[in-house]
This record gives structure tokens, C-alpha cells and sequence, in this order.
């Protein structure tokens, strides 16, 4: 994982724990990554693996307590922002740095109307806007998400799951940040919608040359919207490399069995091979490779040593102790 | 919308008939004497016959209801007290001033300190300042009313002597009963306020506003707080009726001549009139005041305001 400072983020390190009910979670161990502007990175992986964490952290809105962030930083553009006192803090947040959330039916407030949501992000960064001007603007963005302008004055409810999607979208690209996190945005959508939404972030991406850091763990959706890919499992990137390189020559076991988590549509397979046992209870997670009780190659090795991260082709990584084995 | 207000103000034409009816039929089947309370235990047989005939409680039941619905809903008149001789509606209208005006302050005092507290609470879950909160209000909602009447009195008027302690005439006579009356309301409000705070503040919407740069000063103004005050608006709504209901027992402590102590009068002498009157009193002002409450939520939040205007509630 390189770590030169000059890339636009660059995320070092990084780890986050959890109190709950006196037990310490490890959500995030030491997580390092590079983004390019204008490039999408993917970080997939199951639910409960820390994923959405990562994205809180770059932005610094994890719920303290009880999440803390114990170690690590995030530069963007040189700057260290885990260390930028609050108040600059929140000048970036929504301006240079957006998040998409994962559930559009709650992420707005119930009690506002959609183009007062989207005015009051834009008001937060453009000052010197008149209230005429920032609705203009919030306008704007509505139909650039494909809303009638008309609908400003309307309420969430008054709204289906994917058009509060396309508003929660339209909030976030507000004030043009240079960086999109992406938290499952088609999560909570139906398939047909998905397709739009996804169609339309990408769009939106390439036509700002904004970065982004989609977060997902469906497959598809990486191959489809980003150039690069991060499997996480149990709060580590466990490999990472460009999406052919990944999807052409998957090494780690666990990204081996996600693919095979998918229903082959060229072999007529009846049943899908899913991957055994379940996510490591992140209170206590394994020693060794956290992935050491379900890996089939697993020796004693990967179950007492710290794993080194292995570049098998330049920017293509792995953490796995075991890349000789059988199966390659 | 206003079709909703008129609907409901007929339903409450309904619900006023059923209250009348009730509390009639109540103190008819209630066993005693009027007329023996009003003459007292020396009274022979024959005078208190001439008093029954006077009261009209001698006539049978449906005659009784059938004046009394006369009286109450054609002619608009709740009669007169048997024992203080007086009408009901005049003695009422010279107490209402009292107990709304001790009732009204003791309201104002328990939401300007009651609400802050369990917001600051909320706001710090978890720490010294939540805890405080928590543990006072369980100290103040375990103080019985009465008892904590009693030892102001002991304290202020009897040890101290800064404060009478009973009677009505300045605002020094309302201060003792104002802040008893207030401490349980304290408690009660902080912990509702501070328990729909924190239903709000982990919403998703929250960590909207945050990601698009809102100091949290104006999240939880612009977002936690309006999000927050349904179920602190239920339960002023339901406190309100408190305003004219009145506490009999910080009356009674008190000596304040206030709607509480009159119908409990009426009641511990069988005036049937003060009672009846007083109960449909108390009923209209609750009927008002649910009704306040229920327009409350259609303005403060829009999804319930498009049910009204859809007809799908009322």
C-alpha cells in the first residue's frame, strides 16, 4: 500500500473502536489507501465489516462515544484533516467532502422540505448567496437529479424511496465537493431504480471529476461504477487493486469466496458455494489472520503471525500468508 | 382542514352530553343523604323530607335527569350550591383566577426548567450533567406533593418566617404552592424531554445535517428539537387540563380558595350541583385542550397534517 503524500486522499493507518456495553469493538484495524482525483475506489465487503466506519471517519462523524477513532490519519490534498480543529472541520464537511447515505428514508428530516434541506448545505458554504440565490442553486441540483423544481416546497414522505434517493444525492453534490463517499446508495432501492441511481452518480462523477469512495458489498456494483477495489473483511483491507486486476486474478481466500458467493450464469450450477461459518465477533477477533477459522488453507501460521501485505502485481495487494497454495 | 376543527368541535357537543350523563347518574346512585348533610344528624324525618322536596331529590330518576339536562343544556345554567346558596357559575368565576393563576406560573416554571434540563441531559448522555438530571428528577417525582407542602411550610413560614403559609392576598401567598406544584412537573418533563431527545439525536438525518457542515448548536435546533417536541407536546397537552382542574390537595394545604378546594367541598357535602358543575367544566376544557393539541401536530409536523387534509383522520 503506498503511501506517498502527494495523492488527493490519502488515508493511513487508520483504526477505530467501539464501547459497548464494556466490551471493546475493533471496527476498523489499520486501515491504509491512496485515491486519486476523479478516481472511484470500492471498498466491499459484509455487513459489520467496517466499511461505512472508514467513510465516518475520513469525515469525522463517528457518534463519540461511543466510537473512537485511536490511531492513523487522513490527509486530503496535504492536509492532515484528522487533526484540523472542528470548526475547519466542518467548513470541509458538505463542501469538499459529501457522504450519500445508505437509507434515504431516514436520512432526511421529516419536518423539512426537501429544497430547505438541500438550501441549507448550500447557505452553510456559499455565504455571500442570497436565500433567492441558494433556492436557485437547490433548484438546480433537484433537476439535475431529475426532480421537477416545483417539488422544492414538498416533504420527504411526499416522496417514493428513489426519488428521496435522487434528493439525498442532489444534498450531497450541492456545494461540488472533490470527494463523494457513498455509503450503499442502492442499498435500499429496487433493482430498476438502482440502475438509475448508479447511472446517474457516475455521471454526475465524470462530469465533476469528483472522486469517490463507494462503499457496497455487491460486486456488480463495483465493476460497474469504480476503477479500483478494496475487500475488507473484519475491519482490514485484506486486498485491494484495480477492478480487472481483482476480478481477473482474486488471491486472498476471502475475495476468492465472494466470487463464488455469485450465481454463475455460465455454468448451470444449482447451488451457490457460500462461504462457511460466519464474521468474526469483532469484540474478539482471531489472532493471526482474522480470516484464519474459515480459510480452508489456513496453517499455523495464519493463525499466530502477524500476515504481511504481499503487492503481487504493482498496486495489486494481498494479505494472506499462503499465496502459493493449490488453488492459484 | 377547518372541516377536521368543525367535526371535532361537534364531537364534543357528543362527548359533553356523555360527561353529564355519567357524573349524574353517578352521584344519583351514590349512597347519602343530601339533606341530612345540609341539616345535619339532629334534623328530624320531616324536615328533611321538606329539604328533599326543596333539592328535588326526592323525584324519580328519569324526572331528575330530564331537569337537570333542562337546566344545563337549554337554559345554560348549572344551578345554584346548596350549601354556600350561591351559583355555581359565580362562585366559579371568582376561584377560576386563582387556581389558573398558581397553575399557569407552576406550568410555565416546570417547561422553562424542566425542558432545558432533560435537553442538556440528552445532549450529554452519559456524562456528570446526565446523571444529575436523572438523579434529581428521581429525588423530585419520589417527594409526595403533600409532603414536600408540608416541610415549606415548616421551613419557610414556620422556622424562617419569610413566606405565610397559608391564605390568599399578594404574590408572597402563591410562592409556597407555585414551586410544590412545580417539582413534580420538573422531573416529569426533563425525562420526557430527555428521553425524545435521544430517540432523535442518533436519527440518520442527524448525521445528514452533520455531514453537510451544521454546527450542532443549530442541529439540534433546526433538526433534534422540532423532531423532538411530539411527545413533549403530548404530554403538556395532557398537563393542561392541570390549569383549571387544579390541585385539590395543594389547595386544601394552602388554604387557597381556588376550583380544587370547591369541588372537593361539593363533594365531601353531597352538593350535587358543584360537582356536576366542576366536572363539566373540567370535561369542556379537556376537550379543548386535546383538540389544541391535535391541531399542534398538524402544524408542526406535515405528515399529519396531510392525513387531516386527506380525511383520513376525524
Amino acid at each position: 500500500m503506498s503511501t506517498e503524500n502527494n495523492s488527493f486522499l490519502s488515508v493511513k493507518n487508520i483504526v477505530v473502536e467501539y464501547t459497548s456495553g464494556g466490551d471493546i469493538i475493533h471496527a476498523v484495524n489499520d486501515v491504509s489507501f491512496d485515491l486519486e482525483k476523479g478516481e472511484s475506489l470500492g471498498l466491499v465487503g459484509e455487513t459489520g465489516a467496517g466499511k461505512t466506519t472508514i467513510a465516518k471517519t475520513i469525515l469525522r462523524i463517528l457518534p463519540d462515544p461511543p466510537a473512537k477513532m485511536i490511531g492513523g490519519e487522513v490527509y486530503m490534498n496535504g492536509v492532515n484533516l484528522t487533526t484540523l480543529p472542528e470548526d475547519d472541520m466542518r467548513k470541509r464537511r458538505g463542501n469538499d467532502i459529501a457522504m450519500i447515505f445508505q437509507d434515504p428514508m431516514t436520512a432526511l428530516n421529516p419536518l423539512m422540505t426537501v429544497g430547505d434541506q438541500i438550501v441549507e448545505g448550500i447557505q452553510l458554504h456559499n455565504k455571500n448567496l442570497s436565500r433567492k440565490e441558494a433556492e436557485e442553486e437547490a433548484c438546480k441540483m433537484l433537476e439535475m437529479v431529475g426532480i421537477a423544481r416545483r417539488r422544492f416546497v414538498e416533504y420527504p414522505h411526499q416522496f417514493s424511496g428513489g426519488m428521496k434517493q435522487r434528493v439525498v444525492i442532489a444534498m450531497a453534490l450541492a456545494c461540488n465537493p472533490s470527494l463523494i463517499l457513498a455509503d450503499e446508495p442502492t442499498t435500499a432501492l429496487d433493482v430498476t431504480i438502482q440502475a438509475q441511481v448508479l447511472e446517474l452518480i457516475k455521471d454526475l462523477q465524470k462530469k465533476y471529476q469528483t472522486s469517490m469512495i463507494m462503499i457496497t458489498h455487491d460486486l456488480g456494483i463495483v465493476a460497474e461504477t469504480c476503477e479500483r477495489v478494496a475487500v475488507i473483511y473484519a475491519g482490514e483491507i485484506v486486498e485491494m487493486g484495480t477492478v480487472r486486476d481483482v476480478f481477473k486474478n482474486p488471491s486472498h481466500p476471502y475475495t476468492i469466496g465472494l466470487f463464488n458467493s455469485l450465481p454463475n450464469m455460465v455454468e448451470d450450477n444449482a447451488r451457490l458455494t457460500p462461504i462457511d461459518g460466519m464474521p468474526p465477533n469483532p469484540a474478539k477477533l482471531p489472532k493471526g489472520c482474522k480470516f484464519n477459522p474459515r480459510c480452508k488453507y489456513a496453517t499455523d501460521a495464519c493463525r499466530n503471525k502477524e500476515i504481511p501485505v504481499t503487492e503481487l502485481t504493482p498496486g495489486h495487494v494481498c494479505k494472506c500468508c499462503n499465496l502459493n497454495r493449490g488453488d492459484k | 382542514m377547518w372541516r377536521y376543527v368543525v367535526k371535532r368541535l361537534l364531537w364534543m357537543i357528543v362527548v359533553l352530553l356523555g360527561v353529564a350523563f355519567i357524573i349524574f347518574t353517578i352521584m344519583y346512585l351514590t349512597p347519602g343523604d343530601p339533606a341530612e348533610m345540609l341539616l345535619g344528624t339532629q334534623a328530624t324525618e320531616a324536615e328533611k323530607a321538606a329539604k328533599r322536596a326543596i333539592l328535588g331529590v326526592d323525584q324519580p330518576y328519569l324526572v331528575q335527569l330530564g331537569n337537570y339536562f333542562y337546566q344545563t343544556f337549554i337554559k345554560f345554567d348549572l344551578g345554584t350550591s346548596w350549601i354556600y346558596e350561591t351559583p355555581v357559575v359565580q362562585q366559579m368565576a371568582e376561584r377560576l383566577p386563582r387556581t389558573v393563576f398558581m397553575n399557569l406560573a407552576s406550568m410555565i416554571i416546570t417547561i422553562i426548567i424542566g425542558f432545558p434540563m432533560g435537553i442538556m441531559a440528552a445532549r450529554n448522555q452519559g456524562k456528570w450533567q446526565d446523571y444529575g438530571v436523572i438523579g434529581l428528577s428521581i429525588v423530585l417525582i419520589s417527594m409526595p406533593g403533600f409532603w414536600v407542602a408540608l416541610m415549606f411550610v415548616l421551613l419557610f413560614s414556620v422556622q424562617l418566617g419569610w413566606l405565610p403559609s397559608s391564605g390568599i392576598g399578594g404574590i408572597q401567598y402563591y410562592i409556597l404552592p407555585v414551586i410544590t406544584g412545580s417539582l413534580a412537573g420538573i422531573a416529569g418533563n426533563s425525562r420526557q424531554a430527555r428521553s425524545a431527545m435521544l430517540e432523535v439525536i442518533r436519527a440518520d438525518f442527524v448525521t445528514t445535517a452533520r455531514a453537510k457542515g451544521q454546527d450542532e448548536n443549530t442541529i439540534v435546533m433546526k433538526h433534534i428539537l422540532p423532531n423532538a417536541m411530539m411527545p413533549m407536546i403530548t404530554m403538556l397537552g395532557g398537563s393542561l387540563t392541570h390549569i383549571v382542574a387544579g390541585s385539590a390537595i395543594t389547595e386544601r394545604i394552602f388554604s387557597i380558595p381556588g376550583i380544587g378546594l370547591y369541588m372537593l367541598n361539593g363533594i365531601s357535602y353531597r352538593d350535587y350541583p358543584i360537582i356536576r358543575g366542576c366536572t363539566l367544566f373540567f370535561a369542556a376544557f379537556a376537550a379543548v385542550c386535546t383538540l389544541l393539541t391535535d391541531l399542534c401536530y398538524a402544524w408542526l409536523d406535515p405528515r399529519i397534517k396531510a392525513q387531516y387534509q386527506s380525511g383520513k383522520r376525524g
